[in-house]
C-alpha cells in the first residue's frame, strides 16, 4: 500500500528522509554519507570494545585473537573501517567550512573534491594493510 | 495539450497520479493515466488533461502556470518541481510518478496545507507585501543588486518538502523561513537581536545539516541553503563580538 511520508511511522520517516540519495544532488549524498558513515563508527566502536575485552582472557586468549585479524576477511573489514573514518571526517572538515558561512556556492565541488582525497588515501591505506 | 506538431513528436507517458482523500480514498493509492505529451507538454498540463475530461476529483494546486506564484510545487518522479514548469518528456522516463509535496499535512490528492510552512515568514522578518513591487518609479536604490534575490521567494515549498530535516522534525523553521530571516537581517528590516532571538535555538538556524537540497530545488534562484550558513556565520561573530564586550 502506498504511503505518503506524511503518514509514516516516525521510523520510517528516517529511513526515507534521510537515506535515499535517489533524484537528489551532491549535497544530499554528502548528508547520507555522513549518517551510514557516523552510525558504522559508533557500531564498530561497540565491537572495538567487545574485541578487546578478549584481553581479560590473558596472553592466549589474545594470541588466537591476533591470528584471526590478520585473516584477509578482517583485514578487508579494516579497509571499510578506514573508508567509514575518511569519509566521515572529511565530509566533517566540509561540513564545517560551509557551517561557517565559507564556500557555500562551491560546497558540491568542495564535497567531490574532498571524497577524491578520502579514495586516494583508501587507496593507498588498503595498499598498507594487505602488504605491510 | 498542443497537438499542432510544432513541438516536436507526441509520445504516450503513463502519469501514476498520488490520490487520497479522507474518507473516500483512504488507504491512499496511486492512479494511472495514459497522456499524450510533446516537448512542452508539462506535467500541470497533463493534470488539467486529466481533471477536464478524465477525473473531475483530481484536486490539485495551481495558479500563474509560468513558476511565477510557486502554487503548483509536487514531487515529480521523487523530485521536488513546479509542475507548470516540469516538462513530462524531461523527468528520464516513460512513467511520471505525481506525488504530494512532503513535510506538509497532507489535505487530498495533491494538495498540502501551507499553513505551518508560511507561518514562518512573518516572524521571521519576511514583509507580506514586496516593496519592490510598489516602487516602480523610483530609481533604483543603491544595492539593489544586493538585495534583489532575498524578494524572488516564490512561497512554493519545495526546499522544505526536499529537506531531510524538515521532513522528520516539524519544529525546524526550515530554509525557507531561515532565508527569510537572513534577508531580513541584511535589509535591516529587523534588528539583530530580533533576528538571532527567532533562529538561535536548537530548531532553528543550528538545526540545518548541510544537505544543501533546498538550494538543488528551488525554482527562484533564492539558494537558501547559502543564507542559511550566511546567517550562521552572522550570528556566529554577533556573539564573539557580544563575548569579548561583555554584552
Amino acid at each position: 500500500m502506498a504511503v505518503p511520508i506524511q503518514q509514516k511511522s516516525p521510523v520510517a520517516r528516517v529511513v526515507q528522509a534521510w537515506f535515499n540519495p535517489l533524484k537528489r544532488s551532491a549535497g544530499f549524498l554528502a548528508f547520507v554519507l555522513m549518517r551510514i558513515t557516523g552510525i558504522g563508527l559508533v557500531v564498530y566502536l561497540l565491537l572495538h570494545m567487545v574485541v578487546i575485552g578478549n584481553l581479560l582472557r590473558g596472553p592466549a586468549g589474545w594470541d588466537s585473537l591476533i591470528q584471526t585479524m590478520k585473516a584477509p576477511w578482517v583485514l578487508a573489514l579494516d579497509v571499510l573501517l578506514i573508508a567509514g573514518i575518511l569519509i566521515h571526517m572529511l565530509n566533517g572538515l566540509r561540513v564545517t567550512i560551509i557551517g561557517l558561512g565559507f564556500g557555500t556556492q562551491s560546497h558540491k565541488g568542495i564535497f567531490w573534491t574532498l571524497m577524491a582525497v578520502a579514495l586516494l588515501l583508501l587507496i593507498y591505506s588498503g595498499w598498507l594493510v594487505f602488504t605491510k | 495539450m498542443n497537438d499542432n506538431g510544432l513541438f516536436g513528436q507526441k509520445k504516450t507517458i503513463t502519469l501514476k497520479v498520488w490520490r487520497y482523500k479522507p474518507g473516500a480514498i483512504d488507504p491512499p493509492r496511486y492512479d494511472t493515466f495514459q497522456v499524450e505529451a510533446n516537448a512542452v507538454t508539462t506535467v500541470l498540463d497533463a493534470l488539467e488533461e486529466i481533471k477536464a475530461t478524465r477525473d473531475g476529483t483530481l484536486l490539485y494546486r495551481h495558479s500563474c502556470h509560468h513558476a511565477s506564484c510557486g502554487t503548483c510545487g509536487m514531487r515529480v518522479n521523487g523530485r521536488e518541481q513546479l509542475g507548470c514548469v516540469a516538462r513530462l518528456l524531461e523527468q528520464g522516463s516513460d512513467v511520471v510518478v505525481v506525488e504530494p509535496l512532503a513535510a506538509a499535512p497532507l489535505v487530498a490528492d495533491l494538495v498540502v496545507d501551507m499553513t505551518p510552512f508560511a507561518a514562518h515568514f512573518t516572524p521571521a522578518g519576511m514583509r507580506l507585501v514586496r516593496t519592490s513591487e510598489f516602487n516602480a518609479e523610483a530609481e533604483t536604490p543603491a544595492g539593489v543588486e544586493r538585495f534583489t534575490r532575498y524578494e524572488d521567494c516564490i512561497e512554493c515549498n519545495l526546499c522544505l518538502s526536499a529537506c531531510p530535516v524538515a521532513n522528520t522534525n516539524p519544529a525546524f523553521i526550515g530554509p525557507a523561513g531561515l532565508a527569510a530571516a537572513y534577508r531580513a537581517l541584511i535589509t535591516g528590516e529587523r534588528s539583530p537581536a530580533e533576528v538571532f532571538a527567532y533562529v538561535d535555538h536548537e530548531d532553528g538556524v543550528w538545526r540545518c545539516h548541510s544537505a544543501m537540497e533546498c538550494s538543488a530545488v528551488c525554482p527562484s534562484n533564492v539558494n537558501p541553503g547559502h543564507k542559511i550558513m550566511a546567517l550562521r556565520r552572522e550570528l556566529i561573530s554577533y556573539k564573539v563580538k557580544r563575548f569579548f564586550k561583555g554584552g
